[in-house]
């Protein structure tokens, strides 16, 4: 029995390997649902019943804002080459930028838009700092982002802890309520802030539009798969990979300002602000394989995910981090069956 | 010794090896002779155990052998020089030669070179053991592959293409180190696309083609016409006549120098004028690719460098529109393998194609097809990612996006690399009909056939410096394989 590449696999296979992967990674669950002695079963339905009912829906929809707004910027990034890991910290100041534009400037009818502007233009700066010192002088973007994460989260702790703790608010670590013209609106009863929805689906759409539509999108193309055919063409590596940065910095400055301003109304500490959303979207992003319009599947994916782990914590008193293992699985299984479709296993020895 | 019988090997719908038999006996040299696509490197990977043959079996001293992995191929007897050499660059020439051998986990290097010198001891090819194999020219390096397939005393040895890295001089010292191995009893089979090398060397010659075994010849009955027949099947056509130069000059340097790390292209000064092809011959890192690229605005250089009367600038898009056609060194730099024929085809122009910001990609399949069919492009459509078709095509594909233009200047490097003879013929002929047309062509090429049958003018690089050039009339292949090897004209 042994492996041989299959370089160009049928779309069956691949179907095939995908669902056998999956289901895979479902029974390893079940075993850890065993060992907190909840049937797996049952645990499987908890974790797909946001499905279900409106509520679910809605909080399915919620956390897939800031997963699709940050991962389809990320899948952009991961497409040339720019392994942006700091999506986290890029989201953090995004929302000290709105919490600047809500708290300190005067509210008016242009507030929420001087706050997407701002938070994102912070977003944009903190990765395009890791773009200019991977061009300029070769320091890798993965740990230099990963680093301005660390920068990001203190920062706000200090503002909360600090000079932009709310008159107000006693022992608590947060600053005052934005008015109301710094609030986004809502669906109904949810927390689903419409308006940053649109923006990510419209990022999706039109990043997508771009890579694949435009002479601009199609350099990063070029970059991205073979940078020794850029080089021949005489792109300007430097130059993309800087505006590929901000983009996906921009983009996930939206996402920080979409949780405070339409969720949360105030600046408050970091891990309340964000259940990882940075981090999570980087497998929004790699499961789109590339392509910013399939973030429109897979962010929403990622956000069961989430509103699933909620629902198990409620149900079983499980922690809610038992979403990564369920994401992590799922990762694992997802690469293992990229891996397996292209490859064909021979019997005879 | 070594038998294999009605072997068969089937990639999807490829065969690459339809029910071949070989034999190759003790103290005797086969030669494996086929244009690339033959099936020749598929067939020397199933016996040294990277695929398992679809049919067929493999004997060796009359016992039927499986082969599942090249470690098992190596306990049989079977030992492989690759084409390419793979050893670890920053190690040292016995920490690779070490890992040709069963050496415990943990080991002293003290014990290691002792061992080393005890089996080196009756070859007498003079290798530093401490030298780090970066330093070490392609020869020695490949001397150190020879060598670690020595070194587990084999019954067959297998080479695969060993001189396409070697200057003439050094295939000479490895001709002669394979004969010593065949008087020593070794069975030894060889493969090779050179007529002359496996004339020189064969005791039988095998001839491959299109995955078939096309014919068997001794080394009497094998003359160079017909394994050229057997091998593509017709009779070669007379090497293409190069039309006469005009006199209006297209490229004039001077004094070029290209810094890089080793030998940088030093002072390398040339004319070129309108219909003019000079042929650069030279070792393989002489300078030939950074001569190149340069010119092609990839790399920063200093010196005079004049097109059409213009100084060129550096700046490979701006040279590209200038009206310079590129053909690089490496298929791969050349096109993008996820992309489409249609998107390779517009590598150079695709922003011509935006309508309204939107790359109009009717436009660009149309005239991809148009292209495929002129150059004679096989592809299923002109959606099909580069990465699926063959490597003469994907060349095919570089060329008709470089040349559709019309350009006044074509700098080639290896165009014909990799490529069987038909398609060899015809990028000589279009090369040809550009030069006809008034097109300057500068060809680097390790092939000196191919700069002997194409060039007006011929020069050889040797350490970054040009010999030459000199008029193709006084030059034949020993001269131009003393410019190459001794620096001299």
């Amino acid at each position: 029995m042994r492996l041989e590449l299959d370089p160009a696999p049928s779309p069956t296979k691949v179907a095939l390997s995908y669902g056998a992967f999956l289901l895979l990674a479902l029974f390893l669950l079940g075993f850890l649902f065993l060992a907190y002695g909840v049937s797996p079963l049952r645990a499987y339905g908890l974790l797909l019943s946001p499905l279900l009912d409106p509520l679910g829906l809605a909080e399915v929809a919620r956390r897939a804002i800031p997963l699709l707004l940050i991962g389809a910027g990320l899948s952009l990034a991961f497409r040339v080459g720019f392994f942006n890991i700091g999506a986290e910290g890029q989201l953090l100041m995004g929302a000290v930028g709105a919490a600047y534009v809500a708290l300190f400037l005067p509210p008016g009818p242009y507030t929420l838009l001087l706050m997407f502007l701002l938070g994102g233009a912070l977003g944009a700066l903190w990765a395009g700092f890791a773009a200019w010192l991977r061009v300029r002088f070769g320091a890798s973007e993965i740990l230099t982002t990963l680093m301005q994460n660390y920068l990001a989260y203190y920062l706000v702790v200090y503002l909360v802890a600090g000079p932009w703790k709310g008159q107000f608010v006693f022992g608590f670590l947060y600053t005052d309520r934005f008015p109301e013209v710094a609030r986004l609106p809502r669906l109904g009863d949810t927390l689903v802030h419409w308006p940053t929805l649109l923006l990510g689906v419209g990022a999706a759409l039109l990043l997508h539009l771009l890579l694949f539509r435009t002479p601009w999108g199609f350099s990063l193309r070029v970059l991205g798969e073979n940078p020794q055919a850029a080089r021949y063409l005489g792109l300007k590596e430097g130059r993309l990979t800087l505006l590929v940065a901000l983009a996906s910095g921009f983009l996930a400055g939206f996402a920080g300002v979409g949780e405070v301003a339409g969720i949360h109304g105030r600046l408050l500490e970091p891990a309340q602000i964000s259940l990882g959303y940075g981090f999570t979207a980087i497998l929004v992003a790699w499961l789109a394989r590339g392509r910013p319009g399939l973030t429109l599947l897979t962010a929403p994916l990622l956000g069961l995910i989430l509103a699933g782990g909620d629902a198990l914590k409620l149900a079983f008193s499980m922690p809610f981090r038992v979403v990564d293992v369920v994401a992590g699985l799922l990762l694992l299984a997802l690469i293992g069956a990229e891996a397996a479709s292209r490859h064909r296993l021979i019997w005879r020895r | 010794m070594l038998r294999l019988e009605n072997i068969t090997k089937r990639f999807g719908p490829v065969v690459a090896n339809r029910g071949i038999t070989l034999e190759v006996g003790r103290g005797e040299v086969l030669a494996l002779l086929g244009e690339n696509g033959a099936g020749k490197t598929t067939l020397v990977s199933i016996l040294y155990g990277l695929y398992a043959p679809d049919e067929g079996r493999i004997l060796l001293e009359g016992k039927e052998v499986r082969i599942p992995s090249p470690k098992a191929a190596q306990r049989l007897g079977i030992a492989l020089v690759p084409q390419h050499p793979e050893l670890i660059d920053a190690h040292t020439v016995a920490e690779n030669l070490a890992l040709g051998l069963d050496l415990p986990p943990v080991f002293a290097r003290r014990a290691l070179l002792a061992r080393l010198g005890a089996l080196l001891q009756d070859h007498p090819l003079g290798v530093d053991l401490e030298a780090k194999v970066e330093r070490l020219s392609a020869g020695e390096k490949q001397r150190v592959e020879l060598l670690r397939a020595l070194l587990n005393r084999p019954r067959v040895l297998i080479l695969d293409e060993p001189t396409s890295v070697l200057t003439p001089k050094e295939a000479e010292g490895l001709f002669q180190e394979i004969a010593r191995l065949k008087r020593e009893g070794l069975a030894v089979i060889f493969i090779s696309h050179k007529l002359e090398e496996v004339l020189a060397l064969a005791d039988r010659i095998a001839v491959l083609r299109a995955g078939e075994k096309v014919g068997e010849l001794s080394r009497a009955e094998a003359d160079k016409e017909r394994l050229v027949r057997l091998m593509v099947g017709r009779s070669p056509s007379p090497p293409p006549k190069a039309p006469p130069p005009r006199e209006e000059v297209v490229l004039e340097v001077e004094n070029l120098l290209v810094p890089r790390h080793g030998f940088p292209v030093q002072g390398v000064s040339f004319c070129l004028r309108a219909g003019e092809v000079l042929g650069v011959a030279g070792v393989a890192g002489s300078g030939q690719k950074e001569l190149l690229e340069a010119l092609a605005g990839l790399r920063p250089y200093r010196g005079k460098v004049r097109f059409l009367g213009q100084t060129l600038p550096k700046e490979p898009a701006r040279v590209f529109s200038l009206g310079v056609a590129h053909i690089p060194e490496e298929r791969s730099m050349g096109v993008v393998g996820g992309m489409s024929v249609a998107e390779n085809l517009a590598l150079r122009t695709y922003p011509a194609y935006a309508r309204l910001g939107l790359l109009d990609y009717r436009a660009m399949e149309k005239e991809a097809e148009a292209l495929m069919a002129a150059y004679a492009v096989k592809a299923p459509s002109p959606r099909t990612p580069v990465r699926f078709l063959s490597g003469g095509n994907v060349q095919k594909v570089i060329l008709a996006r470089e040349l559709k233009g019309g350009p006044r200047l074509i700098l080639a490097m290896h165009p014909t690399y990799g490529v069987d003879v038909g398609a060899a013929e015809e990028v000589h002929g279009r090369l040809l009909d550009l030069a006809r047309q008034g097109a300057a062509i500068l060809l680097v090429s390790e092939d000196l056939d191919e700069i002997l049958a194409l060039s007006h003018q011929v020069a050889a690089l040797y350490h970054g410096r040009l010999v030459g050039p000199i008029p193709r009339e006084v030059a034949d292949r020993e001269r131009l394989g003393r410019m190459m090897a001794e620096g001299r004209a």
